[in-house]
């Protein structure tokens, strides 16, 4: 009777952690502990430090006080600012533009049946393998005034009749970076873009093709709606990581020539540590904010599940 | 609606050779079931009349007209597909309309096709759902709805019941004969599923290993299937086997390998000693009391209902007989069989043609 009644009251009083435990919520919120923590360390920490200097006077070797929104007013009126915002949309657009007609149509290449298929495709693959850095550096051969490769080969073929200064004025800088970021990103949408088309069904292109279709029209109305959902993604990380483009940038023209070609991580990075002034640098990285947010909420919308993807998925 | 003529096609898929020379002549209105085991090249054959598939060697014609270079959307054929291959981001109704809007036809006549379709189908409530939120009988009617949309020459069906459970695999089999029994349109439909051939077909294709083993209407071949392939494959449950010699001396028998002597009819050909397979249908198998008959040992009895199957050993074989009649036999019991001599069927063992 005594032992019974022991392990009664044990069982008793085990019960609430036990049935806390089984509550699915309480149990979610145990297992996302870690993954927050990591998160509030690592990412909130920063993104709050970086926007809380911006709105101080700090210098690197002196504490700043606050001084409210005097950095922003001041950027408001600085021209090589508003550049700065020029450059990287331009950069980020047409890099963006280009990266996904080529890339699509690498991967529409890459989904036919070709001799050595997996071969090709790894080399594909390596604009993007490659250490940024590393193609920078020979982007930069490429694309040097005096040792160029690009105009040797185009003056032996009689195009040209003197070098290419391809760094050197404002638009050939922006038009030679841009086809530098092209060259590394297409690998990435192209990849991704034949991961998607491979999920279509060939049935779908059979009975497109009996319907009538021409293979235009097979890509217009089979091919473009089935890889709309993966498009929307793969077109938010694009923008991302292209408006945020720094290594590119810094290692081949470090903003030049006359900041035609800063973007908004170069010039945060040049006005913060080798100009020292951290609080405005920190301002313009956080003045990055609203664009991100407005790409990831346009792809946040696009991406929403279209109608034809809900309802029963037993296909 | 068209003939469809298929003149000693051949199908290579490089040094694989799929199929060998078929010869096959479809009338106009005609319901032809090509009928085979998997990898039989049915589903190939049926391809290649849709232009899906190239043809290696031969002809095939439709409406008279050769079409091995005419590309799929000229052929004027409309195809169902085993996975129904509807359009996901489309509608019932754009799944229907698109290949009339692909044709640019009117958008009077595009409504009005699309809506006469939905209403011979049944699928007027769904017209603006997505293939998502179908069931699995919907989504083949709508696929069924894209075909008749079209008014082809000829429907071409690639086992499209095969995804759908066996109540409904019933119930769509009708609907199928109903709707080709109203358009009439001469229709080519391939299923590895003998009762389907057999309920729908005018006539049906036997094929096995890229050839063509027997064509005819499916009383034909049950009645006097051509090979022991066919009659294997026709009839379920299927025909029992038994390998044995077949004997003339003053009767004619024949002696399973165990010394059983199975009943054959007088007028059977084959000579006396040959080596022949002696097939009756587990249907024509009637239990006989006394002393005539074949001894059988029995396995196990599985009453259906209906009818009553009973498993058994005859000559060590395994056997199956159909009863009507219900019986309540022990497992070990001995029972005797007698088959029905005027439907029994000798093959030879050598070629496995048809004595």
């Amino acid at each position: 009777m005594t032992t019974a009644a022991v392990s009664r009251s044990n069982g008793l009083a085990r019960k609430p952690l036990a049935e806390i435990l089984d509550n699915r919520n309480v149990l979610a919120f145990l297992c996302m502990l870690p993954a927050a923590a990591l998160l509030l360390t690592f990412l909130t920490y920063p993104l709050g430090l970086g926007v809380w200097l911006g709105f101080t006077d700090t210098k690197i070797g002196r504490p700043g006080f606050f001084i409210g929104l005097e950095n922003y007013v001041s950027l408001f009126d600085d021209s090589v600012f508003w550049l700065v915002v020029f450059n990287t949309l331009l950069y980020t657009t047409v890099a963006t533009v280009l990266k996904f007609g080529l890339g699509l149509y690498l991967a529409l290449l890459l989904n036919n049946h070709l001799p050595f298929k997996a071969l090709l495709r790894a080399i594909v693959l390596l604009p993007w393998i490659v250490p940024t850095v590393l193609s920078a550096i020979a982007f930069w051969w490429i694309y040097d005034a005096q040792f160029s490769i690009l105009s040797y080969m185009l003056e032996k073929m009689g195009l040209i009749d003197q070098y290419i200064d391809f760094l050197g004025t404002p638009n050939n800088a922006r038009a030679s970076l841009i086809a530098a970021n092209v060259w590394r990103g297409i690998p990435f949408v192209a990849i991704c873009l034949l991961a998607g088309l491979q999920t279509i069904s060939p049935s779908l292109y059979e009975a497109a093709a009996l319907d009538g279709a021409t293979s235009w029209q097979r890509f217009r109305h089979v091919t473009v709606p089935m890889l709309m959902p993966i498009l929307s993604i793969v077109l938010t990380f694009s923008v991302l990581f292209t408006f945020t483009d720094f290594q590119l940038i810094y290692a081949i023209t470090r903003g030049g020539p006359v900041n035609s070609t800063h973007l908004m991580a170069t010039l945060a990075f040049q006005r913060a540590i080798p100009g020292g002034q951290l609080g405005e640098g920190a301002a313009i990285a956080t003045a990055m904010i609203p664009f991100l947010v407005a790409a990831t909420l346009s792809s946040y919308f696009g991406l929403q599940r279209r109608k034809w993807q809900q309802g029963e998925s037993d296909g | 609606m068209a003939t469809v003529d298929i003149r000693s096609v051949h199908k290579a898929f490089g040094p694989t050779k799929v199929i060998h020379g078929v010869d096959i002549s479809i009338a106009d209105e005609e319901f032809v079931v090509l009928v085979g085991p998997s990898g039989c090249g049915k589903s190939t054959l049926l391809r290649m009349i849709a232009g899906l598939e190239q043809i290696s060697d031969g002809q095939i014609a439709i409406g008279g007209k050769v079409v091995n270079d005419v590309a799929p959307k000229d052929r004027d054929i409309a195809m169902v597909f085993q996975n129904y291959a509807l359009y996901p981001h489309m509608t019932v109704y754009d799944n229907m309309a698109f290949s009339l809007k692909l044709r640019k036809a009117e958008k009077s006549l595009i409504d009005q096709r699309v809506r006469q379709a939905a209403d011979i189908l049944g699928l007027n409530p769904y017209l603006e759902r997505y293939p998502r939120q179908l069931s699995g009988g919907q989504r083949q009617r709508v696929a069924m709805g894209r075909a008749i949309v079209r008014d082809p020459q000829v429907f071409l069906f690639d086992e499209p019941l095969s995804n759908l459970d066996a109540k409904l695999r019933v119930q769509m089999r009708t609907e199928i004969k109903a709707l080709h029994q109203r358009l009439k349109t001469t229709s080519i439909y391939v299923t590895h599923d003998q009762v389907e051939a057999m309920t729908m077909a005018d006539r049906i294709v036997v094929m096995h290993d890229g050839i063509v083993e027997q064509v005819g209407s499916p009383l034909e071949l049950y009645d006097h299937p051509a090979n022991i392939f066919v009659a294997g494959f026709i009839g379920s449950p299927a025909m029992n086997f038994y390998p044995g010699t077949l004997k003339r001396n003053g009767g004619i028998w024949v002696e399973a390998e165990d010394g059983t002597r199975l009943p054959a009819p007088g007028n059977v050909g084959g000579a006396d000693g040959q080596k022949v397979v002696y097939g009756v249908r587990p249907e024509h198998l009637t239990l006989s009391g006394g002393s005539s008959g074949v001894q059988a040992k029995v396995d196990v009895v599985e009453p259906t209902g209906a009818d009553t199957l009973v498993f058994s050993k005859i000559a060590g074989v395994n056997t199956c007989a159909v009863f009507s009649e219900r019986h309540d036999f022990r497992p070990g019991q001995e029972i005797r069989l007698q088959p029905r001599l005027d439907v029994v069927h000798l093959f030879d063992a050598a070629s496995g043609q048809h004595l």
